[in-house]
């Protein structure tokens, strides 16, 4: 039975409505809350850590699995390592959203270890989003560590995002890719009050006609800090591009360093970032069309936000 | 009806820009306000917009006061603007953009009637993002369309909205004006050279260095300023000149 603290969180998280269909894992305060395999996704303990080993047959396709954690109780600091194997030529969803939500004064953390390795061919959706919630002034803290190996051809595409309330993040990502895989990632961060956000992207493309595609947008308001690196190595004849955009409200900063290696001469490799306040051109827009400034704003950044 | 009274704008470096302007914008009818470069037509259509305020003198909308007003009261009252240069944004569509000029949801139906004012298709612009991905003339047409899209309209401020647009959509967006002052009966203020407009104007204001040097009836004033700008192409005798070397 799950508390309504955390069916709001996997609402938020998972989009859960009282029920998933097909494959699941709820994991709510550091103990299995709910789990069913499917036919085709086998969800198991994982023998040496905390943690699950989420297999997915060769040739699976349509199936959406859900893996979301939630802490709610102050005092947790909750380790997990997740694997995935995505069997060749599978094409699935995975989400996979971590809330923390702390009331009591106590601190609480969720730090999420996910490797996936994608046999030839497959394709993931995998959709990630993180949110910390509730007063009293304990820290609530998420450190996700996403570990991507991808085989032949192989296609992931990683939808992350931190809606807020979170107050201190490191999110760190790497990526090995192997001939012809492709590796898009969309991170969106908002921070606000004194929240700290660390993102580090690390990605090897390997494989001949490998291609790597981040693209991060964030917010920082209040007195928040966010910090943003990227490093993407051109190993072979590969593309590579990331993208980092942030917008400043108050007296929020962020520190951006993308880094580009390019180890051959047929490496392509782009870089493009953008940091400042929102141009006020556009608040004025939105105000001719009957917006207040602040609602403006808002707009602008939920949009911004959307991608 | 939009009345401007006396109105006077100074830089902040104490340049006047606009002096002593007074003109009046009636409701169901076309003004145009036209004139060379740099004469004042885009700051004053920002005054009336609220993006600037005057150093003196009054805009009165519907006989009330609204020159302390902030942009957003103007526009809740009825007053929409059509920027000269379009707004990108990251992340808006061109849905979100009509859906919050229109203060509502809209269908597909909605949309694709309100950019078919401005020559486009909507199936193809729906779900456009408002960013750099536009080319200068698929902006300036989504710009005018989310004046067009505007709740409760009374006055419509568009600045050159000719710029950009190609043959076929201008002539979309010559209907709309049509329609919005004879059958909506708006009250639009376009700032343009284009004579296609001017043609189709009730009324005209040549503004030049800051003041009104005309305003009238068109039939008053446009005779008089297409020859002005003739006379300004061919200087006295040069026509002749070229007549005779020809």
């Amino acid at each position: 039975m799950l508390d309504k603290t955390t069916e709001e969180l996997l609402g938020i998280v998972s989009d859960w409505s009282g029920k998933f269909n097909g494959a699941y894992n709820i994991r709510s305060n550091g103990e299995c809350a709910g789990r069913q395999s499917s036919e085709n996704i086998l969800i198991e303990n994982k023998p040496d850590n905390p943690g699950l080993v989420i297999r997915i047959k060769p040739g699976t396709k349509g199936e959406t699995v859900y893996i979301p954690a939630c802490v709610t109780k102050g005092g947790i600091n909750d380790l997990v390592y997740n694997d995935f194997y995505v069997g060749e030529g599978a094409d699935v969803i995975i989400v996979a959203g971590c809330g923390v939500h702390t009331a009591d004064g106590h601190d609480v953390r969720h730090h999420g270890i996910h490797r996936f390795i994608l046999a030839k061919g497959s394709r993931v959706l995998y959709k990630e989003k993180h949110i910390g919630t509730g007063a009293g002034g304990g820290a609530k803290r998420i450190d996700p560590v996403t570990e991507i190996e991808q085989g032949e051809d192989s296609y992931l595409e990683m939808d992350t995002i931190q809606i807020g309330g979170v107050d201190s993040t490191y999110r760190k990502t790497s990526g090995r890719l192997g001939k012809g895989a492709k590796l898009v990632i969309k991170e969106r961060i908002m921070t606000d009050g004194n929240q700290t956000a660390n993102t580090d992207f690390a990605v090897e493309l390997d494989g001949e006609d490998s291609g790597a595609d981040i693209v991060s947008r964030s917010v920082a308001k209040g007195n928040s800090y966010q910090e943003y690196h990227s490093k993407i190595s051109g190993n072979n004849r590969c593309k590579g591009h990331s993208e980092c955009d942030a917008i400043l409200a108050d007296n929020g900063k962020v520190n951006a360093a993308p880094e580009l290696y390019a180890g051959s001469l047929d490496a392509e490799l782009i870089h493009e970032a953008a940091i400042g306040k929102i141009a006020g051109e556009q608040i004025i827009k939105l105000q001719t069309l009957g917006l207040s400034e602040e609602e403006a704003e808002k707009k602008i950044i939920e949009g911004f936000l959307r991608g | 009806m939009l009345k401007i009274k006396n109105l006077s704008w100074t830089l902040e470096s104490g340049e006047e820009i606009l002096k002593n302007i007074s003109l009046e914008i009636p409701e169901g009818k076309l003004t145009v306000i036209t004139g060379p470069n740099g004469g004042g037509k885009t700051s004053l259509a920002k005054l009336i917009a609220g993006l600037e305020k005057p150093v003196s003198g009054e805009i009165l909308l519907d006989n009330e006061n609204i020159t302390e007003w902030d942009i957003t009261k103007r526009s809740k009252a009825g007053i929409g603007y059509a920027f000269q240069q379009p707004v990108r944004f990251k992340g808006l569509n061109v849905r979100d953009l009509l859906e919050l000029s229109a203060q509502r949801s809209l269908s597909d139906r909605d949309i694709c009637e309100i950019l078919g004012k401005v020559g486009l298709c909507a199936n193809e612009y729906i779900d456009r993002n408002i960013d750099a991905s536009l080319s200068g003339g698929e902006a300036k047409r989504i710009e005018i369309a989310s004046v067009l899209a505007k709740k409760d309209a009374k006055v419509l401020v568009f600045d050159e909205p000719e710029a950009g647009i190609d043959l076929w959509s201008f002539s979309s967006l010559i209907d709309a004006f049509e329609r919005l002052k004879t059958t909506e009966k708006k009250s639009l203020l376009i700032i343009s050279h284009q004579e296609r407009i001017l043609e189709i104007s009730d009324h005209i204001a040549v503004i030049a260095n800051g003041v009104v040097r005309k305003s009238g009836r068109r039939e008053e004033i446009l005779g008089e300023l297409l020859g002005e700008e003739k006379a300004e192409r061919c200087p006295l005798g040069k026509d002749k000149e070229d007549n005779n070397n020809a």
